[in-house]
């Protein structure tokens, strides 16, 4: 009797298996984009009469997903913000979210969909350079809008895309500016995870401190990506004593480099560090007490004392909660979905060719991190500041830069 | 035109199979989905190629290999580099420092196009290249292993060191293979613009049919001889070997031959995709494609591309409409296939096919389904008697080919 009942389930449970299968088919082939034309749109996007349709594109999977997640916070922020006051040329936005999975194909199979299924007037996306060179052919191909946040090697430059993170001089120069005038270095030890970010960042680094500073780079070392086995490089810097460390380590490794320098003594009263890998997030992570005393270049820092980064702040953590940190490549998604308002309204379309040529200029006098504008060139004309970690997770700023020219293809540098 | 009914499409019963898929892949899907969801399509056909080797090498060899996307990645990185070069003439490169060698060559400094890069240049070099590489990788793969009898776990463990190991080396050696972002913006063919709608309908059809005539391969394969002997080697190892057999020759071949199945899957994934990166080299896509096969069914040629076709598609249809959860409905499928029908689609088929001619047709009707266990009774006849007078049968056996064995 027993048996016959399993069985029975079994033969259910296959049937119905067998017909969830057949209807995901079905569903697959109906599913198509409902196709809307107005004067603000003449290029059978997804704009209605009362809305339009933009895409977020990040990992909300796999190894990216906590890096990213912060990121995908601030641009629903955002969106929801412009919702609230009225949202774009009248019309408010919805969101397609989907999961690139920490996996670069799925990155550019999700983009195709987000543009040539679902029409999108803008994507969000994409955070790991690899992510970005991985849906790059295809935006360029549908002529989609990609907002991109992360800071990033430059080298790069597309009709497509917005670069709303610094680029690599603008994060670099004034950090190694500042570390030759304030620290005095002379002596330059490199470090970075081996990939394309961290390789043209520390190119461009060894080319301004020999050629501009006039200083001298000890050793340069790259580490596979989660990488966490940092003694022999402690040994190395030990021997070789330089005036200050410069790295752009990520990730895990992270974790591990900087609890391995703390626990051989190179804290920051022996060894001064700059590095332009560690935000507020990364801080998390590897825990205050190990970074006490070193420094981060970047745009943007939670602890900015400007009124456009007060309410920014205030309305993030009402909105996800008081324990929530804001990084710098966090900032920069919040930025996206507001340059994208702005521009489609002064270009009185969605057409993707107008609102790139409407950006041309825009300017945003109180953004969280203070005045920027975008250049020409699709990237940010911004601040650098350092910032000194405290032993709660917070930065106090030490340094501030004037507002820096993007420049994605550094003559001399390269 | 026997040879191609038995041989080729394995009997009317395999035939009437090949017949389906065909349809389905070559008219029903192009008529009903459009451009977008078919080259989807094409991508997990792509994956079909692995799943097919893997059915031949692990279902009938019995050798599981867990590094299968190494083939695939080299097949893919051949295609990739062809086109790359391509795409990096010297006038869309002028921005560079040095142009004319692909842009990430560039960014890590490098002045020259490295020498391997070169014969890549060449059209008729790549595509046999992408065939010959990843064989001879798994022929020398093959012989230092199956020489060395090292089989079952052990030849899996490797397989996934050596996807692991040639993952960490294109990741590091950034300059040379583009690294973790892998080979990129990769556009024309000949000139011939990959990423249009209509290359993508022409690349489509290319694949479905590359994957046709791979599957005949594979059908050729296990109707002969050599796939019985495969069987036999499969269950008893030692047996064959002391029939005066090469076990090591037999799997050695089948091996390179499911990674030159994988490698054109590879290619293709490429011009399909219209990139290469070294996310499909290593363990985890290695893993996955072993359970498309499994999910299709180990043993059926047809289930495997099946297999690979769900599983994708639950991949992105889950993905797409549960972008949080998905990952979770997947292990959900995977779980539930795995307790349901162990022998993965094709089994469930069979069963239902036996069940139907159990219940029509009481007897004297030979089914594919039961061609595998005609099979079974064929071999022990010979085998059996002797195996359980041992005795006797080391008796009979004349003492130069006995062995330590007996």
């Amino acid at each position: 009797m027993k048996l016959r009942v399993r069985n029975q389930l079994r033969i259910a449970v296959r049937h119905s298996l067998l017909a969830l299968t057949f209807t995901f088919c079905t569903l697959g082939t109906l599913a198509t984009a409902a196709p809307a034309t107005s004067k603000v749109n003449t290029t059978d996007l997804a704009v209605t009469d009362d809305s339009v349709t933009v895409g977020i594109l990040h990992s909300l999977t796999g190894t990216m997903a906590i890096s990213e997640t912060g990121s995908v916070e601030a641009e629903k922020l955002a969106i929801e913000q412009i919702n609230k006051s009225g949202g774009v040329l009248g019309r408010q936005i919805k969101i397609i979210v989907e999961d690139g999975a920490s996996d670069w194909p799925t990155f550019a199979e999700k983009a195709k969909k987000l543009l040539v299924k679902d029409k999108t007037a803008a994507v969000f996306g994409a955070w790991t350079s690899a992510s970005r060179k991985a849906v790059l052919p295809v935006f360029e191909k549908e002529n989609g809008l990609l907002y991109y946040p992360t800071f990033y090697e430059g080298l790069e430059q597309s009709h497509n895309v917005f670069y709303t993170g610094q680029e690599a001089t603008q994060q670099i120069l004034a950090g190694l500016d500042w570390a030759s005038k304030t620290l005095k270095a002379k002596k330059f030890y490199l470090i970075g995870s081996d990939y394309i970010w961290p390789r043209t960042s520390m190119k461009i680094a060894r080319k301004h401190i020999e050629k501009v500073l006039k200083g001298t780079v000890v050793d340069e070392q790259y580490y596979p990506l989660g990488h966490t086995q940092f003694g022999s490089l402690i040994n190395k810097i030990k021997l070789k004593k330089p005036d200050v460390i410069f790295a752009a380590v990520v990730g895990g490794s992270n974790v591990a480099f900087f609890k391995q320098l703390n626990a051989a003594g190179l804290t920051a009263k022996r060894q001064p560090l700059l590095t332009i890998s560690v935000t507020e997030d990364e801080v998390l992570g590897i825990g205050g007490e190990n970074l006490e005393g070193f420094y981060s270049s970047m745009k943007y820092f939670q602890a900015l004392d400007l009124p456009g980064n007060k309410k920014f702040v205030q309305e993030f953590k009402n909105k996800w909660g008081n324990d929530s940190v804001i990084g710098d490549v966090t900032e920069s998604a919040y930025l996206g979905p507001w340059l994208w308002k702005w521009a489609v309204e002064k270009a009185g379309s969605f057409d993707v060719d107008k609102v790139v040529k409407a950006s041309e200029n825009l300017e945003w006098k109180d953004s969280p991190h203070g005045y920027l504008k975008v250049d020409k060139n699709h990237h940010l004309w911004m601040k650098t500041r350092i910032g000194q970690w405290k032993r709660d997770g917070q930065a106090k700023i030490v340094f501030e830069s004037d507002v820096i020219k993007p420049d994605p293809f550094p003559k001399g540098y390269q | 035109m026997e040879f191609v009914k038995e041989r080729l499409l394995g009997g009317k019963e395999g035939a009437r199979g090949i017949l389906i898929l065909a349809v389905l892949l070559l008219i029903v899907f192009p008529l009903f989905l459009d451009i977008f969801r078919l080259n989807l399509v094409g991508k997990y056909l792509t994956y079909a190629f692995v799943a097919v080797g893997l059915v031949l090498c692990w279902g009938y060899g019995g050798i599981l290999s867990l590094g299968q996307g190494l083939f695939f990645g080299l097949g893919g990185y051949a295609m990739a580099m062809f086109l790359k070069l391509e795409a990096s003439d010297p006038e869309s490169t002028k921005i560079q420092s040095t142009p004319g060698i692909p842009d990430f060559m560039d960014w890590n400094q490098l002045t020259a196009l490295p020498w391997f890069w070169e014969p890549f240049n060449n059209l008729f070099f790549t595509l046999i290249a992408i065939i010959v590489v990843p064989s001879i990788f798994a022929f020398i793969i093959g012989v230092a292993m199956f020489r060395r009898r090292v089989s079952g776990v052990y030849f899996a463990i490797i397989t996934q060191a050596i996807a692991l190991i040639l993952t960490v080396l294109i990741v590091g050696q950034q300059g040379y293979t583009g690294g973790i972002n892998g080979i990129t913006d990769l556009r024309t063919l000949l000139g011939w613009d990959i990423r249009s709608d209509s290359a993508k309908y022409i690349l489509y059809f290319v694949n479905v049919v590359l994957l046709l005539g791979v599957i005949m391969i594979g059908k050729f394969v296990i109707t002969g001889k050599l796939g019985r002997l495969l069987l036999a080697m499969r269950d008893k190892e030692d047996r064959v070997r002391f029939s005066g057999y090469d076990v090591a020759s037999f799997k050695v071949f089948i091996f390179v031959l499911a990674a030159a199945m994988s490698a054109i899957g590879g290619a293709m994934f490429t011009l399909q995709v219209g990139f290469m990166s070294p996310s499909f080299v290593g363990i985890v896509p290695s893993i996955e494609m072993v359970i498309f096969a499994a999910v299709g069914g180990r043993m059926s040629l047809i289930g495997a591309v099946y297999g690979a076709l769900i599983v994708n598609f639950g991949k992105t249809y889950f993905s797409e409409s549960a972008p949080v959860l998905w990952l979770l409905l997947m292990g959900a499928l995977f779980i539930t296939v795995v307790m349901a029908f162990p022998n993965g689609l094709a089994g469930l088929w069979d069963k239902y096919k036996d069940k139907l001619n159990r219940d029509s047709l009481k007897n004297g009707f030979r089914s594919l389904g039961k061609r595998e266990k005609t099979f079974d009774i064929k071999w022990p006849k010979i085998t059996l008697p002797k195996f359980r007078k041992k005795e006797t049968e080391v008796k009979g056996v004349p003492s130069n080919i006995r062995g330590d064995h007996a």
